[in-house]
């Protein structure tokens, strides 16, 4: 993808550019310094707040700033003329469905995000770490002996598809065609409606007509459980189960395994944070905090709801504001030292889940899937380096982490 | 000695608290966080209450000194 270059941060920030997407870093501190709340005309035009506290009074305020669309790039209606898609249910042609609540308001926000946290919590997810540590160790075994792997797509690609996939209650084995999909929603789609647009219809069709499985044959899982649920004594709507399911997929794929992805990526170039971790495994539940930190993989949207002038900045209704999580959390005034990872670092508030009542529903399902890909990693492979550090290449936008990442061994 | 608190109204249900001491905090079945014990710290804990307060991303908790 070619655009054209940015003139000034400031004014003219562009999420997609190159540069910005391989390290962000000194653009962020540049912002934050001079202009904490930049703005673009690019890509359907946005606001953006990079420091901590800015971005943690935006977040909590949920009457100013809506969360009815969470992506940038406008989302319009299928063009005019085209017949309707035949793989497309009748109920959903002209329904959208959403991803509800990372895309819902209170108040339906309070009884959906209600309805998810259990499933969540974190003895729930403890059932589900048997599982993926077993998963980690297979896909270990199938490229160790070889002494050379992509740390991104044979491992941290292969895992959320995989765990959300048997959470859910639908075939794993259809897992690399679900990355397929997510990604071409959340990274190739951000910036072509079209893409987008195929890969939420076979996303959205895919769901629909499992959910018709699940109804006739209910199952131990995810699904059926969303769809026995009752809320105010009535069952929850089908359509709302579908939105549900669908953020659950997309949520659950593409960032944790970008975070995966980068604490390999750290770790293939930290010697002392790999020797450290090995000798005391104890430390992993920091040391995934701090990784969270550092390369915090997510940055959703608000949708302005009324003209409103947020420290000076002449925000209008509709316009976009990107959170910019991670920025906040390499912000000085709160962190020392932000540019270092520290993987014992006692003092981390940081927001890479966001902050506010739209917290990451999955914190405990990618905190865990990160500490046990880590640790099963670093038993079997203690000592790794990146084959070429110049050929990685990274995924940007709203999800930022490593696509194509050689390590090797010896 | 030094008693903690969740604010019920903030806590957002990180469970960075849980994580760092089980023995100070709870959390129910939808994950928000609540002090254990109406919140007495025993002094062999005191800094993990404090390192709690540091560490919540909602800054729901506290820790007030009793005499």
């Amino acid at each position: 993808m070619t655009t054209e270059p940015v003139q000034d941060w400031k004014t003219d920030y562009d999420i997609f550019n190159r540069t910005y997407v391989k390290n962000p870093f000194p653009i962020w501190d540049e912002l934050r310094e001079e202009c904490p709340v930049a703005h673009t005309e690019r890509w359907g035009a946005s606001w953006m707040p990079t420091r901590y506290e800015d971005l943690f009074k935006i977040a909590r305020d949920i009457q100013h700033f809506s969360s009815r669309d969470v992506l940038v790039a406008p989302n319009g209606p299928p063009p005019e003329g085209e017949e309707p898609d035949p793989d497309v249910p009748e109920e959903l042609r002209d329904y959208n469905a959403g991803a509800p609540p990372i895309t819902s308001d209170p108040p339906v926000h309070t009884w959906a995000r209600r309805l998810l946290l259990p499933p969540f919590s974190v003895n729930a997810i403890a059932k589900w770490e048997p599982e993926t540590r077993e998963l980690c160790r297979s896909l270990i075994d199938g490229f160790v002996e070889q002494g050379r792997a992509d740390g991104a797509v044979d491992y941290a690609q292969q895992i959320p598809p995989r765990v959300i996939a048997s959470m859910l209650g639908i075939p794993k084995d259809e897992a690399n065609m679900f990355t397929e999909w997510v990604r071409g929603f959340l990274e190739l789609g951000l910036t072509n409606a079209d893409v987008r647009g195929e890969a939420a219809r076979n996303i959205f069709g895919y769901l629909w007509e499992r959910i018709q499985e699940h109804k006739e044959q209910p199952k131990d899982d995810l699904i059926s459980y969303l769809l026995s649920a009752q809320v105010d004594g009535e069952p929850v709507p089908t359509p709302h189960v579908l939105g549900t399911c669908f953020l659950l997929l997309v949520a659950g794929i593409d960032t944790t395994w970008s975070s995966i992805g980068s604490a390999l990526w750290h770790l293939a170039q930290h010697p002392e944070d790999r020797a450290r971790l090995v000798a005391e495994p104890e430390l992993l539940p920091t040391a995934v905090e701090e990784l969270l930190r550092a390369y915090s993989p997510v940055t959703m949207a608000r949708v302005v709801t009324e003209d409103y002038a947020y420290n000076g900045c002449p925000m209008h209704e509709g316009d976009k504001v990107l959170m910019n999580f991670p920025a906040g959390n390499r912000d000085p005034s709160v962190f020392a030292d932000p540019d270092k990872v520290i993987i014992d670092r006692a003092e981390n508030p940081h927001i890479a889940f966001g902050v506010g009542i739209h917290r990451c529903a999955g914190s405990n399902l990618a905190r865990m899937e990160m500490r046990v890909s880590i640790e099963e990693w670093l038993r079997r492979i203690p000592d790794f380096r990146l084959e070429d550090p110049d050929a990685v290449t990274w995924a940007g936008g709203q999800v930022r982490g490593p696509r194509q990442m050689m390590v090797v061994w010896p | 000695m030094i008693r903690v608190r969740v604010d019920a109204s903030k806590c957002q249900g990180h469970n960075r608290c849980l994580q760092l001491s089980e023995e100070l905090f709870q959390v129910d079945e939808l994950g928000y966080a609540h002090e254990r014990n109406d919140g007495v710290v025993p002094p062999e804990l005191e800094e993990k209450a404090r390192l709690a307060v540091a560490n919540c991303p909602e800054r729901a908790i506290s820790v007030e000194e009793q005499a």
